[in-house]
């Protein structure tokens, strides 16, 4: 029995493999899909048969309707776009930038640069909190949706920068030297490379989306009224108030799952290259 | 190099100065005026006064918030012990499995795990206190004939819960890590090492781990700092109280309730960034630790091999 010598090869080890990743696929998934099959249920079917899919008998939207007439949903969700483009929007001009600096010039301090730069990923954002509030008050932005996105663009520009200028930096030299030759200027070479490093910009911008889109800790402080809530902050509270109308809190815990999850079946093979390549290392 | 010539030129400032300001003026700044801000107190008056490290040493020995700092800590550790005794050993069990040739469908499994990593922690606590509620809790737990005693609402119970809460979602990204480790470890080792008679444990446990060394410290670090860092979890599924009476309650918590004040007591920004200081040299302490105990081993042995 050559068991020993090719583990997983022989059939018994494989069904063991395939036995404990099913297991465990399935105590990640059935939380999240219980949720979404209940939320198309009666609430009387909702608890006489949790696990059993909506049929003609129990199928309703009522969870869904409250949702609608109560909740700010559509606002949430624009306010949560806003952010997040405008968030990644900022991280890919100013962090595409700085990464090209980084990577292209040699200039006194670019070391010293990078690292100051760099100190971001470690440290997190959050612990700044009680100056940035003051900040943001001083400036008039309280309770804007500008404020979000330039905290959001100073809590991702570091890691951006890092990755980005790693990237960067195996750009052949060749190109951008003829491009030089031929009288560009360094603005244009710089607008030159960009189409060049689209395979870590993927990366580095679903990186940045995740959690900018999730995070509650900067909406429920910078941004807390009803107008500026992102679909994070607003499901929070909406679930709060609806605590105990069943149908309502399945229904707003779907709608608040699904843009990230279309974006994630979408990007997924983006994030995991980039997750399984190394880039956060 | 065609910047040499010039002391300092000019595009190069344009490059940098967007991430420069925008990271300078959001992130370093307040970091540090927080950290200046936790050496001063406002006096009857409303005037900020400076007053040393007497709101450190008001934390950790005023009656009133020593339990409260001193529970948060012991909290943040067992939160954190959690993580890197259940997560991570999953995550690399999870990756070892993944990264096998023989595995047919590892990138589906890969992605279908990873998935509640990309969902927000208020979904993950809302679905989770739904499951575990002694309403909806009791309609989907009595058909397999088990009584679910009120996890999240007991002292004893809810920090482990929350814990294990927090594993089920994140250990996709430790998953991932190891995953990518894994699969860098080139085939030809591993395979001399079989023809030596080596079984699968022995190849994991001597040539595949200590290859991954550099991975495991990394996720060590990436958990500690995410972990002393979270609120999310425990504000939506205990409130800003930590319910029961503190028994959840992480420094993120602690600093969220200083900062903004709940109840009868009122919101402090110097004691609040004083919570801040101490989150900030614990994480900063474990990042030292972390570069100078963990890395510089591995460098050594990487010179000595």
């Amino acid at each position: 029995m050559a068991r020993a010598r090719t583990p997983l090869g022989s059939t018994l080890q494989l069904v063991a493999a395939h036995a404990a990743l099913l297991i465990y696929t399935v105590i990640a998934l059935v939380p999240i899909v219980l949720i979404v099959l209940n939320s198309f249920k009666t609430r009387n079917a909702i608890f006489r048969t949790p696990y059993a899919f909506p049929d003609s008998d129990t199928f309703s939207l009522v969870g869904y309707e409250t949702v609608f007439s109560r909740g700010s949903f559509p606002q949430y969700f624009a306010n949560s776009v806003i952010v997040t483009v405008g968030a990644l929007l900022l991280i890919f001009i100013a962090g595409t930038m700085a990464a090209h600096a980084l990577a292209e010039y040699k200039f006194p301090g670019n070391g010293v640069m990078g690292l100051y730069l760099a100190l971001g990923i470690m440290v997190p954002i959050r612990l700044g909190t009680v100056s940035i509030l003051r900040l943001v008050v001083n400036l008039k932005l309280v309770d804007t949706l500008t404020a979000l996105i330039l905290v959001y663009t100073a809590m991702g520009l570091p890691l951006a920068v890092f990755v980005l200028s790693q990237f960067m930096r195996q750009i052949p030299r060749d190109l951008k030297d003829a491009a030089r030759v031929d009288g560009a200027s360094e603005y244009r070479v710089y607008w030159m490379t960009l189409p060049l490093i689209r395979p870590a910009l993927g990366t580095v911008m679903v990186f940045n989306m995740i959690p900018i889109w999730n995070d509650l800790w900067f909406p429920l402080i910078l941004a807390p009224s009803d107008a500026n809530k992102t679909v994070t902050l607003g499901a929070q509270t909406f679930l709060g108030q609806f605590v105990n109308d069943y149908n309502a809190v399945l229904s707003s815990l779907t709608l608040s799952a699904l843009p990230v999850v279309i974006l994630y079946i979408l990007f997924s093979r983006q994030l995991i290259r980039g997750l399984t390549s190394g880039a956060v290392k | 190099m065609p910047s040499s010539r010039k002391p300092f030129p000019f595009h190069i400032i344009v490059f940098l100065a967007p991430a420069v300001i925008i990271y300078t003026l959001f992130m370093i700044y307040p970091l540090l005026d927080s950290l200046r801000l936790s050496m001063f107190t406002a006096d009857a008056g409303g005037q900020e006064v400076f007053v040393g490290l007497q709101n450190y040493q008001r934390l950790f020995t005023d009656p009133l918030w020593q339990p409260r700092i001193l529970g948060a800590l012991r909290n943040n550790f067992v939160f954190f012990g959690i993580h890197m005794l259940v997560q991570n050993p999953l995550a690399l069990f999870l990756a070892t499995l993944l990264s096998s040739r023989f595995i047919r469908g590892r990138t589906i499994y890969r992605s279908l795990i990873f998935t509640p990593s990309v969902l927000s922690i208020v979904l993950i606590a809302f679905i989770w206190r739904l499951i575990l509620s002694p309403i909806f809790g009791k309609a989907l737990f009595a058909p397999l004939g088990i009584t679910l005693p009120p996890l999240l609402g007991e002292p004893a119970t809810a920090l482990p819960t929350l814990g294990l809460i927090s594993v089920w979602q994140w250990v996709g990204v430790p998953m991932m890590l190891f995953v990518a480790a894994l699969i860098g470890i080139p085939d030809e080792l591993v395979e001399a090492s079989r023809v030596d008679g080596a079984t699968g444990w022995d190849v994991f446990w001597r040539i595949k781990l200590p290859l991954i060394l550099p991975t495991v410290g990394i996720v060590g670090v990436l958990t500690f700092v995410g972990n002393f860092n979270a609120f999310d979890l425990i504000y939506t599924s205990q409130t800003a109280l930590a319910n029961p009476a503190f028994a959840t309650d992480l420094l993120g918590t602690l600093f969220y309730r200083t900062f903004f004040g709940f109840q009868l007591q009122l919101g402090s920004p110097t004691m609040g960034a004083t919570v801040a200081g101490v989150m900030f040299l614990i994480i900063l302490l474990g990042v030292m630790i972390y570069l100078f105990t963990w890395q510089r081993r591995l460098l050594k042995n990487a010179v000595e091999m």
